[in-house]
């Protein structure tokens, strides 16, 4: 474990002033950048930070593997100070001064312990050092990360990356990352000119930086003595400011869509299930709740077996989520369900304690305690679309799969022989009955497919939420929403419910706040279905009537 | 069988597993034992932090029994469950006190559920162990608070992100899920934020619904708050919310290193459901984490995994120890010395021993009850979140701190003192009982 007080100082020191003593001649910096290397392992986070600005200012970037090391945990410190690297690959060690490999075990190793003052200039450092490497990724990398903490000490630094830079999009973060250090200097000129930039980027990460231009002091004088500069800080803080409007709305319709998307999934198989087939399925999230524990179990199954296509377990728990929920609906539909038909309250009840039945058994295997699904990384992180405007890769991910899970169920309804059944005896049962459909055969299927689709919605779940055994009871209400706001019976009614209340919600949220907002839709709801019963969408004919 | 009858015999099958699998209520054995009743949810949305204070309670307890148990008789368990339902909470104590007589209860996680059943225990005279942090404006002469008081989590968490080490934070987001414990705490922060010269332009204050998991907005609307000067976001958030929280969080990019997130409610336990690796460098406040390097702790760490193991309970060697944990742990060790001091388990007399009662917690210090205000005088530890979920810890306060049960910083509670011993006598008084 690490330690916060280390006893051996004296000892750490000795061996510094051994490497120091003994250094090969040739490079003149050798001795600083072992010995700055040698306190990275210091008990002290403020000698840490010294030593980590040192190797900064050496620029030597042979020191990058101990920092990277440093900030992923990976550094060891022997008991006579001596600075180890764990390899990221597996269980070997170097020497981080020498680079030779350690080959016999050690036992007593201490883990320096940072913090995020530490983790800052850690950051700046590999950054600034990293702005020398050839992959053009790297650099662009290292340049936003100069973007997220500019400082001065890097301005030379960037200076000359930029003149070497021949990538267009890395230069351009580069001389945005340069342009944030010299806002703060002294040179007029450059000044403006960085404002000018700033004010290009539409970025409103900046507005920090131009606020102090135009703060008043408490004597009513602007801190910023140069008109002209406050000027331009004025302009580029407008121009940021009006991009932003425009970001803020799309913004919203975004996070709308992506709220919709996941109603429109979690409800889907629910106005299959209820709005159909008319049964209150209050074990409707359970098949929600079964759908992400099987993701949940396919996720154990890769990374034990197939580490390598790991990031794929996902798109393997698509059809293993499907069928263990629409197997359980099936059998649920077989065993209990098809003797409640046409008896609404009796079905409420008992699909009730099967979701109890379910919960409770979910928790004997796997614990009460939440279960941890990861992201893959390919649905790890966002997108930025503009500056700004920061869509994540798990939500754009969720809003197509739930188009595409739409469009399937449309296809299965209106296009294949089993969906035209469906159709058939959700319309009129004794008509279809006597035309020679397998009546009680087709609930079943049907049944399943809500089932299986509910399953499909949990696999999304798992990637933005809790896994556990209470997962399902959280959206249960939601479901139920949609599909009454949407029009019982009617797949379009479901879609459009399910984007009107994401939309609306988060359009009120930022002016109402998330408690305030959900009330006030439920309010709109209770209203709506006042004013329009039937939902949005009405079905028409025969059934309308019934 | 009748179509008819089917519904009715399908949920009595339902609810008699239910019963079967829920709440282990242990039968009544002999009479020469003492029975201390372990009101912990093991079924509901509670579930997922109370389960494992029922196990570490066991676990203590069987600890005890086979060093001979108390004054010659053995501790016997009473488990019973009240399911995340508040008013059960009350039913259940009062059939622990009435029913099985039970010497002392150690229970409860919520505050609603503590206000549900903190009548019940005066009215009867019960002895009520609640090991959970808390919001602190309350201090009942039947309860021993062993979890941490504001002052004793929450105000060094901010002194600490306010301080040069911590990020020098300028501005703080209060974000929180709608419920007592959250709204009382930001109230003492609010406060304690004003009496350091931060104006109300500079906290902004957010509540979300109980399981609310969309937090697009709420994560931009902070990010667009953190523009003007260095944010820190101060979050008591209710467990289950936290991860689609950090996780849209870790999705747009937002590091500890720009805004950090300090959490009151998020701990070893919580963390193991979340993929912590985009989380590293977030903190939270606790008086114990599991990675504090003890002697104490160790042998701590061993027997419940041990325990863990023999009992193959659930999660098995994925368990962790967390803060409620230790809470739960000192407390019933605590409860069981002054049992042998008092020579009885009569609840007046163990009250009475209880104060200046001294244990060696696995935080590795001397940890003692407070004979006045019935608060733990608890050590503050400050962890900043790792890659396998575990804390490392930045910042310690040199020794124990006293609990402060009413609040300095809230005008009207300021006054209110809490003091069991004479000529006090009482818990929320602005005058002695006894002058």
């Amino acid at each position: 474990m690490s330690s916060l007080s280390s006893p051996y100082p004296l000892v750490r020191l000795l061996a510094a002033l051994f490497i120091l003593a003994f250094a090969p001649p040739g490079y003149p910096d050798e001795g600083k950048l072992e010995e700055s290397i040698g306190h990275l392992g210091s008990s002290s986070r403020q000698e840490i930070i010294a030593s980590v600005e040192a190797l900064r200012q050496l620029g030597d970037h042979r020191a990058l593997p101990a920092l990277e090391a440093l900030l992923d945990r990976r550094l060891r410190v022997t008991k006579a100070g001596r600075i180890l690297i764990k390899l990221k690959t597996g269980h070997g060690m170097i020497d981080a001064v020498t680079g030779v490999v350690i080959a016999q075990q050690l036992d007593g190793l201490d883990i320096p312990v940072i913090n995020n003052q530490v983790r800052i200039v850690l950051s700046q450092t590999i950054a600034n050092l990293r702005l020398a490497s050839p992959d053009a990724e790297v650099r662009l990398a290292a340049a936003e990360e100069l973007l997220l903490h500019p400082q001065e000490e890097a301005t030379s630094a960037l200076r000359a990356a930029i003149d070497r830079e021949k990538t267009t999009k890395v230069r351009r973060a580069l001389a945005l990352a340069l342009a944030l250090t010299e806002v703060a200097g002294a040179n007029k000129e450059r000044r403006l000119a960085a404002l000018d930039i700033i004010g290009q980027s539409d970025n409103p990460n900046f507005i920090v930086n131009l606020k102090p231009l135009l703060a008043k002091q408490a004597s009513g004088e602007f801190q910023e003595p140069d008109e002209q500069v406050r000027q331009a800080a004025r302009s580029a803080l407008s121009a940021i400011e009006r991009h932003m409007v425009v970001v803020g709305v799309m913004q919203n319709l975004f996070y709308g869509l992506s709220l919709g998307s996941v109603l429109l999934l979690v409800a889907l198989g629910l106005a299959i299930t209820f709005g159909l087939m008319e049964v209150i399925n209050m074990a409707h999230g359970e098949m929600l709740m079964l759908g992400a524990y099987s993701t949940y179990i396919i996720q154990g199954i890769f990374k034990a077996h197939f580490p390598d296509q790991f990031a794929w377990y996902l798109v393997a728990s698509i059809p293993t989520a499907f069928i263990v929920s629409g197997v359980v609906g099936m059998i649920l539909e077989r065993s209990i369900i098809r003797y409640l038909y046409g008896r609404p309250l009796e079905t409420l009840l008992a699909t009730w304690g099967i979701s109890l039945l379910l919960i409770q058994t979910v928790r004997l295997i796997f614990g009460a305690q939440n279960v941890e699904v990861s992201n893959p990384p390919w649905l790890s992180g966002g997108w930025e679309l503009m500056p700004g405007l920061m869509l994540t890769y798990n939500r754009i991910a969720i809003i197509c799969f739930g188009l595409g899970v739409v469009l399937l169920v449309w296809l299965f309804l209106n296009r294949s022989p089993l969906g035209l059944q469906v159709r058939a005896v959700t319309q009129n049962r004794a008509m279809a009955a006597a035309l020679g459909i397998y009546t009680s055969r087709v609930d079943t299927w049907t049944f399943g497919l809500g089932s299986g689709i509910a399953g499909l919605a949990g696999v999304a779940l798992s990637q933005i939420g809790n896994v556990g055994p209470e997962l399902g009871q959280s959206y249960i209400v939601d479901s139920f929403m949609v599909v009454v706001l949407g029009g019982v019976g009617k797949l379009a009614g479901t879609i459009w419910g399910a984007t009107g209340l994401g939309v609306i919600n988060k359009f009120l949220e930022p002016f109402t706040g998330a408690v305030l907002g959900k009330i006030m839709v439920l309010v709109f709801i209770i209203l709506f279905i006042q004013k329009r019963p039937q939902g949005i969408f009405a079905l028409k004919g025969r059934m309308a009537e019934g | 069988m009748t179509r008819k009858h089917l519904p009715s015999i399908f949920i009595l099958i339902t609810m008699s597993l239910l019963l079967l699998t829920g709440p282990a209520i242990q039968a009544v054995k002999a009479e020469d034992t003492i029975k201390v009743g372990i009101l912990h949810s093991l079924s509901g949305t509670m579930a997922i932090s109370e389960t494992s204070l029922k196990d570490v309670a066991l676990m203590t307890i069987e600890e005890i029994n086979q060093r001979g148990g108390l004054l010659g008789k053995k501790i016997e368990p009473v488990v019973v469950d009240p399911a995340s339902n508040w008013p059960l909470f009350a039913e259940k104590a009062r059939e622990l006190i009435d029913k099985h007589k039970v010497a002392a209860v150690f229970g409860c996680w919520t505050s609603v559920s503590r206000k549900s059943v903190l009548p019940v225990f005066e009215e009867l005279n019960g002895l009520l162990f609640y090991p959970v942090q808390y919001e602190g404006e309350e201090c009942s002469n039947n309860v021993f608070y062993t979890g941490a008081a504001p002052n004793q989590q929450a105000i060094p968490a901010v002194e600490y992100l306010m301080s040069k080490e911590g990020g020098g934070a300028k501005r703080f987001v209060l974000l929180g899920t709608d419920y007592v414990y959250p709204r009382t705490t930001n109230k003492i922060l609010r406060a304690f934020l004003h009496a350091k010269g931060i104006t109300d332009a500079d906290i902004m204050e957010t509540y979300t619904p109980f399981g609310h998991s969309d937090y697009q907005t709420i994560v931009t609307s902070i990010k667009d708050f953190s523009a003007a000067k260095k944010t820190a976001v101060i979050s008591t958030i209710n467990g289950d919310s936290n991860v689609p929280f950090y996780k849209e969080l870790a999705n747009r990019g937002i590091k500890a290193e720009n805004i950090p997130v300090v959490a009151f409610s998020v701990g070893e336990e919580e963390l193991r459901g979340i993929d912590t690796k985009p989380l590293v460098g977030h903190l939270a406040a606790w008086n114990y984490f599991m990675s504090i390097d003890t002697k104490e702790n160790k042998e701590f760490i061993k027997k419940w995994q041990d325990y863990v193991k023999k009992h193959n309970l659930p999660g098995g060697d994925k368990r962790v120890t967390n803060d409620p944990m230790e809470a739960t742990y000192i407390g019933i060790n605590m409860w069981a010395q002054s049992v042998i001091q008092a020579g009885t388990t009569d609840v007046n007399a163990v009250r009475q021993a209880m104060g200046y009662q001294k244990v060696k917690a696995p935080c590795g210090f001397d940890i003692s009850m407070d004979a006045k205000n019935h608060h733990l005088h608890k050590p503050v530890f400050i962890g900043e979140i790792r890659a396998d979920g575990q804390f490392d810890i930045v910042w310690k306060t040199p020794g124990p701190i006293r609990a402060e049960a009413w609040s300095p910083y809230i005008p009207d509670s300021a006054k209110k003192v809490a003091d069991w011993t004479y000529p006090w006598v009482c818990g929320n008084c602005t005058a002695p009982k006894y002058k």
